[in-house]
């Protein structure tokens, strides 16, 4: 039997999740345009849009008396944002033009990198190679910077709403419609509760889906409009803010140990340790998720870092003050979709892929893509027309075409893919790669998805650190600390196969950041079928789950992290 | 009440317009958000964005089912507290109230019990009222009892820990959760309640309510328009102060037993005599 | 100082709260002086005197009657302003807090709540209140006279010293707006034992126990102690009890005197429900357990086992 954790599908079908509008004309909620999810994307998006209303107050008429609406599902902007983050500021001078880098989001310029090649217990400088040159760029929290753009969007005009999980794609006459917003108050088995809150139908002219790295709106519309022929990678980064005695000033990023070079462990990834203003350090560990080590953790590898004499160094006399998981989209060009817009509406940001690996950058590319699918969106509503014309929307994705985004992306996009084969192989290829611009290797490699990788139960977790509360801390503690809040005797938003091959379990149980994930005991008498026990509570949302064989729904609005300082 | 009579205490208009709860809320740090204290004024840190109340829910929610049972009742959310906190009446507004009023200065920063209950009152006392609504405890411990500080000040009723509210003929009939079980309490309107988080399920705001909130009347008031000094509010205005901090006396070294030939439950029993908690 | 102490009457009896305030009273100052406010509560005034009250004065009246906090507001005010006291302590209980409270507004006196200690610091009175879910002390003081203070319930014990009071019979005189609220019905002591945030002893079970049959063993323990039952999210999760019994982070928060974890491993999400309690008795098999770090008895070994025999003998020693 197969220790393949795709061949345990989760009882998931994007069809579940489009419908028609149901609501009743006076009880539906009518907006122009209409963004999914309060990141850089989706706010720049309302905020490149509500600038070009200002000059075309013909189109504005039309929107109504909510002409451009960001639905989030978390607290506020920000609050389910996560990353390193070095941020290129060159979308935030296109979206603001004329504001003072200094009254933008940032922490700090960089001033100097360093690239480190880390044994058990040694560390190695590296010359970093040009994709990873910092200079010019800010150290920020996107956290920060997602509060940031919501303040920027509302005083801009658009309407935020957070607390709002989009649902259901609203779909008729094969045409995205608007949104479904999901119900709140409804009990474990789905039983409506005393204080019962259906969704709502929001209907929208144009509606742009930012809703970052395993959107779920975003895969239900990459599969209902089949726009999705390659598969995408993820790597799940889980992250720490320390407050710190004595100042960073430089940014860091490591390579090698913890991750094991061989090819048949698949782990590619590395580490990230940037100063976070004069007094704290944000690092974090990111590993691609077509590991095969079913023992892998990812967290308890950023525990592992920690214990090394090069960042015990930088933490020393400090204190945890954050913890953090995401999954970021990995495949870059070779994992893009082949259309970036559908009938009524656009994919941008990290839900689009639009991830540059090798420079570890995507707050930018969301941003200008998000800007550019706003000047889509405005063009199509102008008088006379509407987004649901054929090849109404198409200008988007020849601006996208167009931009450095994809210029950028096309250059480095066989250097994760080279991955796939090993660190020095992968080496190899990378520097081919840059040292001639992208033209070779001139093939395009294949990626392989996550899911797909046959995964072994090794013994990693002997060299896991057991926690001490002060540097090394276990996985509850940490969920304490992201600030989560989801509703416990709420429907599970996690779907997975119950009953899964051994192997698969483990794997699941390791990689999950938050502990949702336990073995139950067994299903089989051979006990190489266990069942699988989850406790959606603990879930920060992180995606891990649906890159590895299951699927991520999203919880009831409000619910998950509260993330200040990631 | 010692405002000049408005139309809607004379009964018969009140009856045609509708009752008007007045419910007080406050923005604490997240629930789970960790706290900090401030190290240098102790005063809990709020720079971190804060949220409405959980406790407070339960008095808004109450409001909103008293207004709905009497048609052209109106519900107002009251709020005192820094600029920031205006995020939290806006949730107000998005679950279900009428108007939201901010009572905002930056003199009334570190206000206790003595000040921060001054300013309500007079608020309160500017607003008029039929009904005035508090939840049961500050998620954050800095408003506990607040509401029978206001009631005193406003000469008006108090009755707390409300686990059932009705109101009908001009009165309220609480039932009111003691250590020894339920009384049932009558206080003639206008009085002041706080309610427990036993009485309601707090509703969710609707998509409506969460785009409808800031279209609502806002109203920011300053000291001066309470008719309040500098003196009366903030540390001037306060009569408690916060020394220091310190962390708890560590529970001490905690005893180890190993269940060694069933003896456990024998030393149990001993460590709880000699405890004197059995 | 001049110290008066509230002392809340219930049934015929004086409070426990408010005489363990009493004792700790007159540690800190000779010639302390109680309040009794209430119909038929002169009796009372003996028992005062014997647990630390050098002087008892007493508003015997009908209008004090109910226990309703604002005709006591009314009377205290007066006594403090015609008395002089500069101190007032009150025993925390839902009345006790509303008169402090109210008492507070009429004085405009400094009120500082749920300490946990008072003591004087070069002639100064400092009080300790808990912050953040109890993880900090704040100490407090105040800046003007009198000082009123509300001691945590259960804080202190009364100690019988022996030694009579000067009784004092003082006026009750109510004013027309604390006239106003009127009790109806008075409270009677409901059947089902105490809820898990009122109670002194709570025992609770966890995914230890491993299967929801063995709660019994939780509410067999709890009976016998007099206790309420409580349950962790896991197994509030896995429907083994409701969710009003569950403790932590997104269930109650609880203090009681005691605190026994039966099969519970205590990460923090638990914990923050309950650290505040008294003492902490935890029993789980793995030695490891989160909850033996900040337990103050840390028992290794079977559920099982050990739980039903320490209710037989807990059964025995209380007699029952």
């Amino acid at each position: 039997m197969s220790s393949r954790p795709s061949d345990f599908p989760p009882p998931f079908d994007a069809a579940e999740f489009v419908a028609e509008p149901s609501d009743p004309p006076d009880e539906r909620i009518e907006v122009g345009v209409l963004v999914v999810g309060g990141g850089p994307a989706g706010l720049s998006a309302a905020i490149r849009v509500n600038q070009l209303l200002e000059e075309r107050p013909a189109i504005r008429d039309r929107l109504g008396e909510i002409p451009v609406a960001v639905v989030e599902k978390g607290k506020a902007p920000g609050a389910h944002l996560l990353s390193g983050a070095v941020v290129n500021p060159r979308a935030f001078r296109q979206l603001f033009p004329g504001m003072h880098t200094e009254d933008m989001p940032f922490r700090s310029k960089v001033e100097r990198e360093g690239l480190y090649y880390l044994t058990a217990k040694r560390s190695l400088r590296l010359p970093a190679p040009p994709t990873m040159w910092n200079h010019g760029n800010y150290v920020a929290s996107i956290s920060e910077i997602g509060a940031w753009l919501g303040k920027q969007a509302e005083e801009g005009g658009a309407t935020i709403v957070p607390e709002t999980a989009a649902r259901k794609l609203l779909v008729s006459g094969g045409r995205v419609v608007g949104i479904r917003t999901g119900d709140r108050g409804r009990g474990r088995d789905g039983e409506e509760l005393p204080n019962f809150e259906p969704g709502s139908d929001i209907a929208a002219r144009v509606t742009i889906l930012a809703e970052g790295t395993q959107g779920h709106l975003t895969g239900v519309a990459l599969d209902r409009f089949a726009m999705q022929s390659r598969p995408q990678v993820w790597a799940l980064g889980v992250k720490e803010v320390w407050e710190v005695p004595r100042p960073l000033h430089r940014v860091i990023h490591t390579m090698g140990w913890p991750l094991r070079g061989p090819r048949k462990f698949r782990e590619f990834g590395g580490s990230f340790i940037y100063p976070l203003g004069e007094n704290m350090v944000a690092l974090g560990m990111v590993v691609g998720l077509d590991y095969a080590d079913a023992s892998l953790s990812v967290h308890d590898l950023l525990q592992e870092l920690k214990g090394h004499p090069f960042v015990r160094g930088i933490l020393a006399g400090g204190k945890r003050v954050a913890w953090g998981a995401k999954t970021i989209p990995e495949g870059g060009f070779l994992a893009l979709p082949d259309r970036f817009h559908f009938p009524g509406g656009m994919i941008a940001g990290d839900g689009a892929g639009l991830v540059n690996v090798p420079a570890l950058k995507g707050i930018h590319y969301a941003m200008r893509s998000g800007m550019l699918a706003a000047e889509t969106a405005v063009e199509a509503l102008a008088p006379g027309r509407t987004a649901w014309e054929p090849g109404a929307l198409e200008s988007y994705d020849r601006a996208l075409k167009e931009s450095y985004v994809w210029k950028d992306l096309e250059r480095v996009r066989n250097m994760r893919p080279a991955f796939q084969y090993g660190f020095t192989r992968g080496a190899m290829v990378a520097g081919l790669a840059v040292s001639t611009l992208g033209k070779l290797p001139p093939h395009d490699l294949e990626l392989e998805a996550d899911a797909s990788v046959p995964v072994f139960v090794g013994e990693r977790e002997r060299t896991y650190p057991p926690p001490d509360g002060a540097l090394f801390f276990d996985k509850l503690s940490s969920v304490y600390l992201s600030g989560n809040k989801t509703r416990d005797d709420a429907p599970s938003h996690l779907r997975v196969d119950h009953k899964v091959r051994r192997e698969v379990a483990e794997a699941w149980v390791r990689m999950c950041p938050a502990q949702v994930y336990e073995i139950g005991g067994e299903a089989s008498p051979a006990g190489n079928v266990v069942n699988v026990e989850v406790t959606p509570s603990n879930c920060v949302q992180c995606g891990a789950i649906t890159a590895k064989g299951g699927r991520l729904t999203p919880p009831e609005g409000g619910d998950g992290p509260e993330y200040r300082l990631m | 009440m010692r405002s000049v009579a408005a139309p809607w205490r004379d009964r018969d208009a009140r009856e045609a317009i509708g009752i008007k709860v007045v419910v007080c809320v406050k923005e604490v740090p997240d629930a789970s958000a960790p706290k900090r204290l401030d190290p240098q004024t102790f005063r809990l840190d709020r720079s971190v964005a804060g949220a409405l109340n959980d406790f407070d829910t339960h008095a808004l929610e109450e409001g909103l089912q008293l207004r709905e049972k009497d048609a052209g009742g109106e519900v107002v959310a009251l709020l005192m507290g820094p600029e920031r906190a205006a995020d939290s009446l806006r949730k107000a507004l998005a679950i279900g109230a009428d108007r939201a009023l901010h009572v905002s200065d930056e003199a009334l920063a570190g206000s206790d019990l003595v000040a921060t209950s001054k300013a309500l009152a007079k608020a309160i006392e500017r607003e008029g009222a039929d009904l005035v609504l508090f939840g049961q405890q500050a998620g954050d411990s800095d408003g506990a009892v607040l509401w029978a500080a206001v009631a005193d000040r406003l000469r008006l009723p108090v009755v707390s820990q409300a686990a059932s509210l009705d109101v009908a003929d001009g009165k309220v009939r609480v039932k009111r959760q003691t250590e020894y079980g339920y009384d049932v309490i009558e206080a003639p309107v206008p009085c002041v309640v706080a309610v427990s988080d036993a009485i309601n399920e707090p509703r969710y705001p609707s998509l409506k309510g969460i785009m409808g909130a800031k279209k609502k009347p806002q109203e920011t008031v300053s000291l001066a328009e309470l008719g309040l000094s500098g003196e009366e509010a903030g540390d001037a205005g306060s009569r408690t102060e916060v020394y220091s901090l310190s962390d708890p006396p560590s529970r001490g070294a905690s005893e180890r037993i190993e269940d060694d030939g069933g003896t456990a439950a024998e030393k149990i029993v001993e460590y709880l005599s000699s405890h004197k908690l059995i | 100082m001049s110290i008066l102490v509230y002392v809340e009457d219930h049934e015929g009896e004086a409070v426990k709260g408010s005489l363990g305030v009493l004792a700790k009273a007159a540690k800190l100052e000779d010639g302390v002086a109680a309040v009794l406010l209430g119909s038929g509560v002169e009796g009372l005034a003996e028992a005062v005197g014997r647990h630390g009250a050098a002087r008892v004065l007493v508003a015997d009246d009908p209008a004090l009657e109910a226990p309703l906090p604002q005709p006591r507001v009314d009377v205290l005010a007066k006594l403090v302003e015609s008395e002089g006291f500069d101190t007032v302590l009150f025993g925390g209980s839902v009345l006790a807090a509303d008169i402090a409270a109210g008492l507070a507004a009429r004085l405009d006196a400094g009120l500082n709540w749920d300490l946990v200690d008072l003591e004087l610091r070069d002639g100064k009175l400092v009080g300790k209140r808990p912050a953040l879910g109890d993880s900090v002390i704040a100490d407090v003081g105040w800046t003007s006279e009198p000082r009123l203070a509300l001691i945590r319930s259960g804080t202190f014990e009364p100690v019988e010293s022996g030694g009579s009071a000067e009784v004092t019979r003082i006026p009750a005189e109510v004013q027309d707006f604390s006239k106003q609220a009127v009790m109806v019905e008075r409270a009677h002591e409901e059947s089902q034992g105490p809820s898990i945030e009122d109670a002194d002893v709570i025992v609770a079970g966890g995914r230890g126990l491993g299967q929801p049959e063995n709660f019994s063993l939780v509410e067999d323990l709890a009976k016998a102690l007099g206790g309420a039952v409580a349950a962790t999210r896991a197994v509030v999760d896995a429907g083994w009890y409701p969710y009003s019994t569950q403790v932590g982070q997104t269930g109650r928060t609880v203090s009681p005197k005691l605190y026994i974890a039966c099969g519970i491993s205590g990460a923090i999400q638990h914990k923050v429900g309950m650290q505040g309690s008294g003492t902490i008795v935890a029993i789980n098999k793995d030695p490891n357990a989160p909850i033996f770090e900040y337990s103050d008895l840390a028992v290794v070994g079977d559920v099982h086992e050990i739980v039903p025999k320490l209710t037989a003998l807990v059964k025995e020693k209380r007699g029952s």
